[in-house]
């Protein structure tokens, strides 16, 4: 199995993808593309554009109406009910409105996915820490999620994300309620985690911000994907 | 290296993962005393009905029994046996495997008793003849006490030459025995309707559980939880409400046939009998619990199998 991802980098191929709601709202529709490992992507749009709905069918929160759509070398279209878990797995969700849980601690919420996946306790403490010390968040691990400010909630939820190590981590409007400064702060965090290898789609809609990344831009409109910008980075670090 | 490590830790992490889970649902429990002590009494009570007639039944077997294995079988000998034959052949039925004593009340005797406790002696002072027949009472050994039994050795007593009646005063016990009988099977629909109504009780409360937990069992399923592991919480926590339900059961139970027992020995004293309520007895109360929690179990299975598939993040 492993000299075929080898070859293949893609990650993510949509391959004519459509979404259709019932009661006739199209998602998306006739979408194509191709995300290679270790890209960092940013999906933009309008609202009801479609950026939502792409990373719902890679999150397999949805299934695609019509076209084939492969993550990770797995055909979501197909894929058993029972399977989705083990996808969801290895792919790292990072939400506008944070999704945390609020009856447990900081430490609780980042080691979910570790125990969902039946790692063992020493190994979960390992890891949370190192996750919580990424996102600077360390000194926090025993309070609850609503002690934190809004930036502090949105790390939690990035440290959840990343804490087992997905080869692929989505993000939707990650900035969407922070001021520019954290915004600033936690795009640099994302472009830290893509530096040790981390695949990330990342969905938002401000456009400056965006722009000054320097990375490759989908932008969306009315489910349709209308432009696929690639801006080489300064560095060529690749 | 890795791999087979990681396999020999599997039985462990899962254990450890079981036990964690387990005491967290307990936890989860115990925050809400009050609920969790409600729905737990409520099982309880439900419990506690079948558990108590069931207690009751055990005694009133019991009792009859003991007046079952007490019956004896009178034998009325004809008239003209004389009180020395009847002696003779009691002594020939004491030598009986079944018979474990005969006693033997005289024609004489027998007319002695009447005219004391009837007040017609003066009236059977006028008779020439002792009208009354000498009689045998047969005590069964104790293996043959059992209506069947006992009626076998009245047949058996009935083909003696010198027997004129022979009863058997066990009609009112053989009643009182196919009433217990009926009891006993009502005692098991009761138990049945109220295992039902258990299943329910639980399968409801894990119901609600579910929707006030519904954004948590969301966000744990976008983070890759199956389905199994979404469950086990919930399958935990009836668990413990069945198990808890039925201790409750027992405590009410028990508490009842203390309170019972004192007047039950005062009435058993004012009969001359010692008898005394049993109580709950070692494998009865664990059935109960395993019973309970299996109901507990099965409840919050079916409120889970319904509910959690319902429940999809978007």
């Amino acid at each position: 199995m492993k000299p075929k991802t080898k070859a293949n980098n893609t990650l993510i191929h949509f391959d004519n993808v459509s979404k259709r709601y019932p009661g006739g709202h199209t998602g998306l529709s006739n979408v194509s593309l191709r995300i290679e490992a270790e890209e960092v992507v940013f999906l933009t749009g309008h609202s009801g554009a479609g950026k939502s709905t792409l990373l719902k069918l890679i999150g397999l929160l949805e299934r695609p109406s019509n076209g084939q759509l492969h993550v990770n070398e797995r055909n979501l279209s197909r894929l058993k009910k029972s399977q989705i878990p083990y996808h969801r797995r290895d792919v790292g969700m990072i939400f506008q409105d944070h999704r945390l849980l609020h009856d447990r601690t900081v430490f609780d919420n980042v080691a979910l996915p570790l125990v969902v996946a039946g790692v063992g306790h020493k190994e979960i403490g390992r890891r949370v820490r190192a996750a919580l010390d990424k996102v600077g968040l360390l000194h926090k691990e025993r309070s609850g999620p609503i002690t934190l400010s809004g930036g502090e909630q949105q790390r939690v939820g990035i440290a959840r994300a990343v804490v087992s190590k997905p080869p692929l981590v989505l993000a939707d409007e990650p900035t969407g309620n922070l001021d520019p400064a954290l915004s600033e702060e936690i795009m640099e965090l994302f472009m830290q985690f893509n530096q040790v290898g981390v695949t990330l789609l990342i969905a938002s809609h401000d456009i400056d911000l965006i722009n000054r990344m320097q990375k490759r831009i989908l932008t969306l409109n009315k489910g349709q994907l209308v432009a696929d910008t690639k801006t080489e980075p300064a560095d060529g670090g690749e | 290296m890795a791999v087979s490590k990681r396999l020999l830790n599997a039985p462990k992490i899962w254990l450890q993962r079981h036990a964690q889970v387990a005491l967290s649902s307990l936890g989860r429990m115990v925050k809400n005393q009050l609920a969790t002590l409600m729905t737990c009494a409520v099982i309880g009570i439900a419990l506690a009905m079948p558990l108590g007639l069931h207690v009751m039944l055990g005694n009133l077997q019991r009792i009859s029994g003991a007046w079952d294995s007490g019956a004896s079988i009178s034998v009325f000998l004809k008239q003209t046996v004389s009180d020395e034959r009847a002696a003779a052949l009691a002594k020939e039925l004491r030598l009986h495997q079944r018979i474990e004593g005969v006693e033997l009340i005289s024609r004489k005797s027998a007319l002695e008793e009447f005219q004391q406790l009837s007040g017609y002696a003066d009236a059977l002072e006028a008779l020439d003849s002792n009208p009354l027949p000498a009689l045998l009472i047969v005590q069964p050994k104790a293996d043959y006490t059992t209506a069947e039994t006992a009626q076998l050795l009245v047949r058996e007593l009935k083909l003696l030459p010198d027997a004129d009646i022979v009863q058997l005063d066990l009609q009112w016990v053989r009643r009182l025995q196919a009433i217990t009988v009926i009891a006993q099977r009502a005692v098991v629909v009761l138990a049945a309707l109220l295992g039902m109504a258990v299943l329910l009780i639980v399968g409801n409360t894990i119901r609600l559980e579910i929707q006030n937990r519904h954004a948590e069992i969301e966000i744990t399923k976008l983070i890759g939880a199956t389905n199994a592991f979404i469950r086990r919480p919930f399958l935990y926590t009836g668990f413990w409400y069945g198990l808890f339900g039925g201790v409750i059961a027992w405590l009410l139970v028990a508490i009842a046939i203390t309170l019972l027992s004192g007047p039950i020995a005062n009435l058993a004293n004012l009969y001359e009998s010692s008898f005394s309520l049993s109580s709950l007895n070692l494998s009865t109360i664990f059935s109960l619990l395993f019973g309970s929690s299996l109901l507990g179990l099965a409840g919050s299975w079916l409120a889970v199998g319904r509910h959690l598939s319902a429940i999809e993040p978007s």
